[in-house]
């Protein structure tokens, strides 16, 4: 098990949500945009100074800010 | 049936099959939250009317933001009414997510069908659905439209009356679970290559290159508005002014006598024997060109480019870029939408604050909104008055409201208390602007200025005639020359301007000419009109969204900061 905040993720790396750390309200307002555990993502660019990162969710793009970035644990997809 | 809601996630095209259902035209944009308040409208089918609700998009029936909240209060009311059912609109491509809101739909016992909308884009997203199984696994018609041709909406409307309460349950808590389910046994993906569009929607987030991009496009935006509005001005306005109508108008004047109460109501004082139109403060002069011949050219180019600009997805995607220059504002990059639509007018910017979650983020973002963007009209004005002064005047009156947004916004998030939260956005597909739909959108904005402001215009000039004639703008003048001679360094008639300036800012700026200012002066006034006081079509939507607290201290923080920029320009210039 190699879990990693989401912002430790590279760009263009996929990963699989794992867990949110923030409690209830921080995990139904996460799935509700599809970030959800178990949902696999891939990192698209992550703007300077912990700006938003933005991640692809299905055929979606969601951009979230640093911090909550920072609350959200995904497990590397290494293959592919 | 007798009414039905439109719910679904925000830029799953609601809008559109909402005017598409009612004839009723409404604003859509490929952002999530152009549909901040309800709109209603009436569908006529098989000799029945049916009341229909367009609810402000919504990810869930647990609400984040003002716009979710309505949602959710309008789900609420219906609760009881047996005559009232459910539309929800899904994006066919983005079913998954989509689906979350559904299911906690379905679990409201009220009758309800789905649309799965862009159903056409689902063939080159590599998307295939099962509609059938899809329907037998959530228990409720569904029909497949793309909103934009209007395929398959007839399907749909005729198919109303089969609304019904699906016998689906699950407990809550399995939600994702349930989910999980539904899409393996109703959808499959295939892999596709990258469109040239996403390769352009990634390098225009991309932290780097994302914001050389940013400036091309401002740049390019701003090059079109300008040289739109100064065609329609010099090859369509003016001519049609100079050629038909002044010819009129001194008939008429010769008619009234050439002076007079009735004349200088209706034509105004002739400066040098001929009509002024911008001087000459009659109904029929200033009052018409001040709108038509001056403002409107703009509007149009304005709102021209900013649909193209919204419909083609670009805007979040900015929203992303300055996010974290945003938050030293105490505002979140989205914001930007709420700050380009006030440069439209500020009316739709003020509204559109409802984007952001917070009551503290709304405050600072109307206040900045209302205190340093001006809006379409005034900066008509200020191209064609102040340009004569020549482009650096220009330069300093946006350059100091520029700067006192920033600062501004600085000091606001400094000491109002709390936090803003972060960005958490979808960011929707490029879409090449869907042409008659964008000229709809243009044509719906121009109309809305044309009703709502030239009535304006005019009662405006008419004011100011009656408050010239009655002496009020004379005595009011006195009053506050302390303040427009002292701190300001404008003459006492720069008052007259400045009440005015509460009906409609592009008059005020106007009436300055006649004054006879110096350059700095006109700086001055032109950036004390911006800041000091929202007109008060702007004033009457602030005084709704933020209550009347926040509103006296919205209006207290923009008269302070007008007097403490005001006196310093007049000191520096």
């Amino acid at each position: 098990m190699n879990r990693i905040p989401l912002i430790e993720l590279k760009k263009g790396e996929k990963a699989i949500i794992v867990s949110h750390h923030g409690g209830r309200g921080f995990e139904n307002r996460m799935s509700s945009l599809g970030l959800r555990p178990h949902a696999v993502i891939k990192k698209i660019s992550s703007q300077l100074f912990h700006g938003p990162v933005t991640i692809q969710v299905g055929n979606s793009q969601v951009a979230l800010g640093h911090g909550m970035a920072r609350r959200i644990y995904v497990e590397k997809i290494s293959d592919e | 049936m007798n009414k039905i809601l439109l719910i679904g996630n925000p830029n799953v095209g609601k809008s559109v099959i909402f005017s598409r259902l009612t004839g009723v035209n409404v604003i859509a944009s490929n952002y999530p939250g152009t549909t901040v308040g309800f709109t209603k409208g009436i569908l006529r089918h098989a000799g029945k009317r049916i009341e229909v609700i367009d609810v402000p998009g919504t990810y869930t029936l647990d609400p984040t933001s003002r716009a979710e909240e309505v949602a959710v209060q309008m789900l609420d009311d219906i609760k009881d009414d047996e005559q009232a059912a459910v539309v929800n609109v899904i994006d066919a491509t983005n079913l998954e997510r989509n689906l979350h809101l559904t299911l906690q739909l379905l679990q409201r016992n009220i009758p309800m069908v789905i649309v799965l909308n862009f159903w056409d884009e689902c063939k080159h997203t590599g998307v295939s659905i099962n509609v059938e199984k899809l329907q037998q696994e959530l228990d409720v018609p569904i029909f497949t439209t793309c909103g934009i041709t209007g395929e398959g909406i007839k399907n749909f409307v005729d198919s109303l009356e089969q609304a019904k309460v699906s016998t689906l349950h699950f407990k809550e808590e399995n939600i994702w679970n349930e989910i999980g389910h539904i899409i393996d046994k109703t959808q499959q993906l295939s892999h596709r290559h990258h469109t040239l569009w996403e390769r352009i929607g990634d390098a225009s987030i991309h932290p780097i290159a994302g914001l050389p991009i940013a400036i091309i496009i401002l740049a390019i935006s701003f090059t079109v508005i300008r040289f739109i509005g100064e065609s329609i001005i010099r090859f369509i306005m003016e001519p049609l002014f100079d050629k038909l109508w002044t010819p009129v108008l001194m008939k008429l004047s010769a008619l009234l006598g050439g002076s007079g109460f009735f004349h200088d109501i209706l034509i105004g004082k002739l400066v040098n024997g001929s009509i002024a139109y911008v001087e000459s403060l009659g109904l029929l002069s200033t009052g018409l060109f001040v709108p038509l011949g001056m403002v409107l050219p703009y509007i149009i180019s304005f709102y021209f480019v900013l649909s193209f600009v919204e419909d083609s997805g670009y805007l979040p995607r900015l929203g992303i870029l300055i996010d974290k220059f945003m938050h030293k504002l105490g505002i979140h990059g989205l914001a930007i939408i709420p700050m380009l639509l006030g440069v439209g007018c500020n009316v739709p910017g003020a509204l559109a604050t409802r984007v952001l979650e917070t009551r503290r983020e709304r405050f600072i973002a109307a206040t900045l909104m209302a205190i340093a963007i001006p809006c379409m009209a005034q900066i008509a004005m200020i191209f064609g008055l102040v340009g004569s002064y020549g482009v650096g005047s220009i330069f300093i009156v946006f350059g100091t409201l520029f700067i006192v947004w920033i600062v501004l916004g600085l000091i606001l998030n400094t000491f109002m208390k709390g936090e803003s939260p972060e960005i958490f956005v979808e960011i929707p597909p490029y879409r090449f602007p869907y042409i008659p739909g964008l000229f709809k959108k243009v044509w719906m904005r121009v109309l809305w200025f044309i009703k709502e402001a030239v009535p304006f215009v005019i009662v405006g000039v008419l004011v100011v005639n009656i408050l010239y004639f009655s002496g009020v703008i004379q005595f009011i003048g006195k009053l506050a020359a302390p303040i427009v001679k002292g701190v300001f360094g404008l003459p006492e008639g720069a008052v007259g301007a400045l009440i005015i300036g509460f009906l409609r800012k592009d008059v005020a700026v106007g009436m300055l000419i006649p004054l006879g200012l110096s350059k700095s002066q006109m700086i001055v006034s032109s950036v004390v009109l911006t800041m000091y006081f929202p007109c008060i079509a702007t004033f009457a939507v602030l005084l709704k969204e933020l209550g009347i607290k926040d509103m006296l201290k919205s209006a207290g923080i923009m008269m302070l900061s007008t007097i403490i920029v005001g006196g310093i320009l007049n000191l520096i210039l």
